[in-house]
Order: structure tokens, then sequence, then C-alpha cells
């Protein structure tokens, strides 16, 4: 392989990843815009998406069929741990409901190492074409499947946010929760859509990355921070800037791993998170009051 | 026979202990402090009044250095403390206390007035740790020191409880102790008035008073007139962000722009 | 004053007795082990409990400084050759030291982007750790460090090691507490608003909020260090295994248990922490054998979850609380 061939392979895997980190971010903000809560669990929404389809695939279930399974149970799990974890502490502290949401992500990947064990799992790729000439080098088709469906996500929920009635009610929320309210927008609500809807794109992230990076139990809290690294990216609250940070995140990290050495690939974002924070605490394209919790 | 002059109509002679020149704040567009000048002697109470949006507040912050002025110059004691920090501004000698109370409610009401003692002491992290004698001595002076504010202030029988179990009026009280316990030369009061009964503002007049009596200027920043006109030497009056008037009590009160500025508003 | 004095002295008495008296009524060397973690964490979460009660900031960069004195320790006994207890006073001078610089820049951070600084933290060291091959013998580690010795008398078994941990943490909870009740403590309390102070207030009374914060990073980061040194004399072992992710979540799971800027809840924190951990250990293979990895983290996570909904000040909050103190400010 030519060393150009070799760095786009880089690149198509920095994007790929970084289309994940991106709808890691993107859940960060959309659980952080409505509640004020960093939500450590939303990696393991990702984890869950993953080694779900490959239990409902495992047992014979169609793919789609099975992701689709994977991401409603998700879906409605994330409802469910706002509901049991964070709307009865609502009222305290930031502090105490993000080390709930810890604990939470933490139990999350007990069980499923209880369950499922340590072993990692797999799903075959989604089309059968397996790869395919891009400018002169192979690209992993289901590259396309990741960064295709991060796409449609990210246009989806912009679309959402911007022109629908719940998503805007969502935007009023997150601006002035006691004025949403009062206009009739319930908050708890809002809420439990909130952890609801990040947990849904958790999942379906967490699934169609699978066949190339395969899952396990213990992907989640690694996505989590890298996704949260995005968050600040973006300022926790512009899509664009997330989308930015994360892919600009798996670009460095691909780059990083593959050119120096793959033992440094966990500390290339975190040098990042720290170099971006020193100049900026909004991030590089968010707003600048963001760093204030 | 000869007049001996008012070392008050001289004060060239005696250096202010505060002095602003064109101090000057704006937040964007908006110009919070308008080019202001004013100088603050020694031993007087000088007091800072204005409809509300004047800029009282943040003059305050700007003189305790929480808020970067945006130009001008800041004298204490001849001085600049313009690029200070807050805890250095404090060691120099100027204290304060705030508008909306800031109590340590994780502290009993004599810690809250030994936080006060802090800047006159000076035991570290590892002297304490190892409770060297000097530490043990330091804190059973800074003990006294602060049951001798709460006495002063009627607060001694209170001095283990919380500060949220004290009345309003008598947690502004443990606040002007703390900050007195600095034993600052300068003592910047945030409305001390603010939601205080007439009888209680009668007490604090005293209060205020005897603090002076014992060698400390005063800055005043107060909306209820009752206290303002009872005890300040001198007052200044702000309207957006410019001093509009300075003089006496009784000058301020036949003084036109001022009554304009405050229309309505009861003296 | 004097009844918490008393009840001090009595906790400290109750506390040492029970210390010493447990190597003999447990003989299970196992246990010894456990009772070796528990102390070694107690103390690398005590200054957590004082950073994260006191100065309100959150860190999950206890493992970089405690995988610091660690190595200090290590690569000073064994590559050049310095009596082992000099290395420990390095080593921990080291760990201080690096906690000040990178204090001064992590510090000014607040809330979730603090934690993840201090994660970083931890990532980049053992990174070093795991890749300086030359310095740290790289993953796999040094083997071969040298036993403590006190006078002539060697340290060789665990339980040696068991007394000689706990006599650290005595002596360190004892300097802690005197820190506490100093007006260096009082300083602490006073600059964070979570914790019921004012960083207004504060620096009104001539108190730098950083330079108290950075302070008590740095003392964390000794207690730390001084655990890391003890650690790798005791299994003669060091490897970047030990000091990884999960290791900077650990002291946070115990200070949230025990009870933020509570110097029992460090300890309390700590022992629930192992404990819970070996009995979950014991009874899952039971119910699903077969199971693998560090599943008692399940455990770990319900707790958290309960004692944030039903405990938000800890376990040592539960005196108060029967006693019908409640809640007081949140």
């Amino acid at each position: 392989m030519s060393i150009y061939d070799q760095l786009l392979q880089f690149l198509i895997a920095g994007i790929s990843i970084g289309s994940i980190y991106a709808v890691m971010g993107l859940g960060f903000m959309i659980v952080y815009s409505v509640t004020r809560v960093i939500n450590f669990a939303q990696g393991e929404f990702a984890m869950l998406g993953g080694m779900l389809s490959t239990v409902f695939y495992a047992k014979g279930l169609p793919l789609s069929f099975s992701i689709l399974c994977a991401v409603l149970i998700t879906s409605a799990f994330g409802m469910f741990l706002h509901r049991t974890v964070i709307y009865p502490i609502r009222t305290a502290p930031v502090f105490t409901l993000v080390l709930a949401t810890f604990g939470a992500s933490i139990a999350i990947r007990g069980i499923s190492l209880i369950i499922w064990g340590t072993d990692f799992r797999i799903l075959p790729p989604f089309s059968k074409l397996g790869a395919m000439h891009l400018a002169g080098a192979m690209i992993n088709i289901q590259a396309v499947w990741v960064i295709g469906t991060t796409l449609l996500m990210a246009i989806v929920l912009f679309l959402f946010f911007e022109y629908t009635v719940p998503g805007k009610a969502f935007r009023a929320s997150s601006i002035n929760a006691l004025g949403a309210s009062l206009m009739g927008i319930k908050t708890e609500r809002m809420g439990a859509i909130a952890f609801g809807l990040a947990a849904g794109l958790g999942a379906l992230a967490g699934a169609v990355v699978t066949p190339m990076m395969t899952t396990s139990s213990e992907i989640g809290l690694g996505l989590a921070i890298k996704g949260f690294i995005s968050a600040i990216i973006g300022g926790l609250n512009r899509i664009e800037g997330i989308i930015v940070g994360g892919l600009a995140l798996g670009i460095l990290e691909a780059f990083g791993a593959g050119l120096i050495h793959s033992g440094f690939k966990d500390v290339i974002p975190l040098l990042i998170f720290l170099v971006v924070l020193n100049f900026r605490r909004g991030g590089l394209l968010g707003d600048p009051e963001a760093g204030k919790i | 026979m000869s007049r001996v002059a008012d070392s008050k109509e001289s004060p060239m002679d005696v250096t202010p202990i505060l002095e602003v020149r064109d101090f000057h704040k704006a937040f964007g567009g908006l110009v919070a402090i308008n080019r202001l000048s004013f100088k603050a002697n020694q031993g007087e109470i000088l007091a800072i009044i204005g409809p509300n949006g004047a800029g009282k507040t943040t003059l305050f912050n700007m003189i305790n250095r929480f808020q970067p002025a945006s130009g001008g110059e800041i004298l204490f004691e001849g001085k600049s403390i313009k690029e200070l920090s807050p805890a250095r501004v404090a060691a120099v000698g100027i204290a304060r206390t705030f508008q909306i109370l800031q109590l340590f409610s994780n502290m009993s009401v004599v810690e809250n007035v030994m936080v006060g003692r802090h800047l006159r002491s000076k035991g570290g992290m590892l002297a304490t740790g190892l409770r060297m004698p000097f530490t043990r001595r330091e804190e059973r002076n800074m003990f006294d020191a602060a049951m001798g504010k709460l006495t002063m202030m009627d607060l001694k029988k209170e001095a283990f409880s919380s500060p949220l179990s004290l009345p309003y009026g008598r947690q502004k009280t443990l606040e002007i102790a703390r900050a007195l316990a600095t034993e600052p030369k300068l003592l910047l009061l945030d409305e001390p008035a603010g939601g205080l009964s007439t009888q209680e503002i009668e007490q604090l007049a005293q209060l205020i008073k005897r603090i002076r009596d014992g060698g400390i200027t005063i800055l005043l920043v107060e909306h209820r007139m009752e206290l303002v006109m009872g005890i300040a030497d001198r007052v200044i009056v702000l309207n957006y962000g410019s001093k509009i008037g300075e003089g006496t009590p009784a000058e301020i009160q036949s003084n036109e722009e001022v009554i304009n500025a405050y229309l309505g508003v009861e003296f | 004053m004097e009844n918490v004095k008393r009840t001090r002295y009595a906790s400290l008495a109750l506390f040492m007795i029970i210390v010493i008296v447990i190597p003999f009524v447990v003989k299970s060397p196992y246990l010894i082990t456990i009772g070796i973690f528990i102390g070694l964490y107690a103390l690398i979460s005590l200054g957590l409990s004082l950073l994260m009660g006191y100065a309100g900031q959150v860190s999950m960069g206890q493992s970089a400084f405690y995988g610091i004195g660690a190595y200090v320790s290590a690569i000073l006994t064994m590559k050049c050759g310095v009596n082992p207890w000099l290395a420990m006073i390095l080593a921990a001078l080291f760990s201080t030291f690096m906690a000040g610089l990178l204090g001064m820049v992590v510090l000014r951070l607040e809330g979730h982007l603090l934690a993840v600084a201090t994660l970083a933290l931890c990532i980049v060291f053992y990174t070093i750790f795991a890749q300086w091959k030359s310095m740290t013998g790289g993953v796999d580690g040094m083997p071969g460090i040298p036993k403590l010795s006190i006078g002539g008398f060697t340290l060789t078994r665990d339980v040696h090691y068991y007394y000689l941990i706990w006599a650290f943490l005595t002596v360190i909870l004892i300097f802690s507490f005197n820190v506490v009740d100093s007006r260096v403590g009082r300083a602490l309390r006073s600059i964070h608003h979570f914790q019921g102070g004012s960083e207004m207030a504060a620096k009104s009374l001539g108190i730098s909020p950083m330079k108290y914060k950075i302070q008590v990073f740095m003392l964390s980061a000794a207690y730390a260090g001084i655990a890391g040194s003890l650690y790798v004399h005791w299994l003669s072992l060091v490897t970047p295994s030990s000091f990884g992710f999960l290791t900077s979540i650990y002291p946070l799971i115990i200070v949230s248990l025990g009870g933020q800027g509570s110097l029992w809840g460090a300890i309390i924190g700590a022992a629930v922490f192992f404990i819970v951990a070996e009995a979950f250990r014991a009874l899952v293979p039971i119910l699903k054998p077969g199971t693998s990895g560090e599943y008692e983290i399940l455990a770990w996570g319900l707790m958290i979850i309960l004692v944030m909904q039903f405990l938000p000040r800890g376990l040592v909050s539960i005196p108060d609380i029967l006693r019908g103190k409640g809640k007081t400010k949140g």
C-alpha cells in the first residue's frame, strides 16, 4: 500500500470513528440542554445498541430488525433511566446528578459484563460489497454506512430543533426552563424525551459501527469521554461545532495512532481537550459562557 | 481672631484615603461608569447614592477589583490599586460587605468572623497540620479577636450557632463584624440597610458611627435615605454612571438636578 | 468545642484498636490483602475528600499521582540505589511538585471540564508509564522492587505492610484533622459556593481561592504519592495497569460513598467499597458461573445511585440523619 493509500485509510477510519464521537457529543448536548446534566451513561447507550443488536441477530432475527429493536429498547431504557435516576433527584445540585449518571453508567457496564462477559461481538457488514475503490484506495463500505447514518441523524436533529414544534419546545426548555413551563411545556417530559432521544441516537451509532470495530461491554466509558470532549469543542450547544469536534478528534486520533504509535490513541483527544480549554472555555465554536457550569 | 480652617475644606493638604480618577467602565456598548472622579477623606462617612442602575454596585466591584475598570485610576492611600487582585486589595486594608449576603453557611457564627482574621494570621498547611505551637496560639488569638467583635455587635450569645439561624438584620451585622475582623482602614458597605426595619436602621446608624469613631473610613452605597442623611458627612450622587452632585446631605437635598433624577422618591 | 475533641479522640482510639486487632481475628491472608488495599485507597481518597468537600474541586487525577509516587520510588530504589525511605520522601515530593505545576493549569476550570481535565492527567500519565520503556519498563513494568526495612527488620509479610500502611494512614489522618480545624480549613471551606462558602466573600477577606485549591491539590497528590510508594514496596512490582482509567474512578466512588469532605468518610468509604466488591465477586459466580470482567462495578454503580438519592452527603451522614438533623444546605 502506498503512503497515499495509508493516509487515506487513516482519514476514513478517523472520519468513521469521529462520526460516532460526534453522535455521542450530540447525545450529551440533547440531555444537557434540557436537564443541565452531563449524562455519563451516554456511552453505554452506544454499547447497548451494539450489544443488543448482536444478541438479536444471533437469535436469528434479520439484521435491520435486530438493530431496530436494539435502538427502541435502548431508547426506552434511556427514558427509564431518567425516570428512576435523574427525576427523583432533579432538585439536587448538578454535581450529585452527574455522579448519579456516572453510577448508572458503571452499573450498566456491570450488568453487561455479568450477562455477556468481556467477549467482543460483531455484526456482519450492512452491504455485501465489502470494500470499494475510491480515488485509488480501498474503502470499507461500512464506513460509508457509519458516516451516512451519522449525517442523517445530524440533519434530522437539526430539522427537529429548527422546524418542529416539539423541537422548538426543546430549545425553549433549554434556554429558559421556567419560562418554558409557564408556556405549558412540561419540562419533566422534556427530560424523559431528551434521554430517550439521546439513547436512541447513541444506540444507532453503536450498532452501525459494530461491523467495523466490534462491540463489547467495556466500550462505553471511552466513547462517553470522547463524546464529551467533542461536545465541549462545540460548546455543548452547537450541532455544527460538535460534529466538527467529533470528526477532528477521530481524525487526529487515527493519524496519531497510525503514524506515531497506537499506545497514544487515547492521549490525543485528551491533549486536544486540554489545549482547547486553555484557550477557549466555550470550545472553538460554541458559546463562551458554556464553560461555566 | 482667625478661624482655623476646617480640614474638610482643604482636602489637598491631606492625602485622601481613597481617590478615584476618571473611572470608566463599559460593558460592550453600555457605559456603566462614566469618567467618575471623587475622593474619600480619612475618617469620613461618604455615601454614594443614585437611582437604580446608576452604577453604584459596579463601582464597589471595581474598587474591590472584582471587576476590572475599563479606564481611569484608583488610588488607596496615594498608591495605585488598579492592578491588584481582590485578595490583595483586602490585604492593603479595604474590607467590604455585600448587597446580597455572602455569609459562610457551612461554618458557625464565630467561625465566620474568624475567617475575617485570616489576613492577621499566617499558619500554613504544613504548620497547622503538624500543630506547631505558634499555630495553636494563633488559633486562640483568632478566636478571642472574633469573640471580641461579636461582643461589640451583641452577637456573643449566638457564637456557635449557624448563621442561617439568625434573623436577617443580625446576619447583616455579622457580615459587618466579619469585615471588621480584618482591621481595615476603609470599609465598603453595600446597601447595609436593605431589608431592615426603621428601628434596625437606627441601630445600624449608631454602629456605623461607632466604627468611624474607631478610625475607619466608611464608603456607603445606600438606597434608604434615612440612613444616608442621618450619618453621612458627604454624599455623592450618581446617575447613569456619572456624578451629578456632591456635597453635604443638606446641599444634596436642595440640588435640582438630583431631585429630578430621583423624581418621586421621598427624601 | 470540647465535646468534638473528645469524640475525635475516642473515635481515633477505637479506630486504632480495630485496625490493630483485625489481623489477629481475621486469619485469611486474602482478607489481609483486602485490608492493605482498603488502607491504600483510603489514603488516596483522603486527599480527594478534602479536595472535593472543601475546595469543591472534583478530580480523577489521583491515580496519576499514585502512579508517580509508585514509579519514582521504584526507579530511585532500583536504578539509582537510593534508600527506600528516602526514595519515598522524594517520590512524595515529586508528586506534590507535579501537582503544583499541573494544578495551576487545570484548577482554573470548574465542574465537568475540571473532571475531564483531571481524567486527562490520569490517561497522560498512564501512557507515559506504559510507553516510556527505558525508564518504566513499559507495559511489563519493573519487578524486583526492594522491600522496606526498619532498623534491622525487613518487612516481608503482607501483615507487616498492613500495619505499616495503616500506621501511615493514622498519622496522615491526624495531620488532616489538624489542617481541617485550622485557619487553612476555614479558608478552604470559605471558597466554594457549592459547599456553602462564597468565593466573593473569601476574596474580600484576603483569601485567594486559586492558591488554596492548588495547595489542597498538592496535598492530595502527596497522600497519593506516599500510597504509591508503599504499594510498590509491598508488591515488589510496578506495572502501569495499576494506574489506569478505572483506578482514577475508585477514589471518586469512595469519596461519594463516604461523604465529600469527610475524613472518616474516606476510610469508611474505602472499606465499604472493597468489602462490597468482594462480597459481590463471591456471590455472582454462584448465580451465574463463569462471569468474567470487573462486574463488581455493578455493585458500586448501584451504591452510588442509591447514595445520591438517599444519602447525598455520604454514609457518614447517617448518624446525623438518625438524630433528625436531616438535610441542611444542598
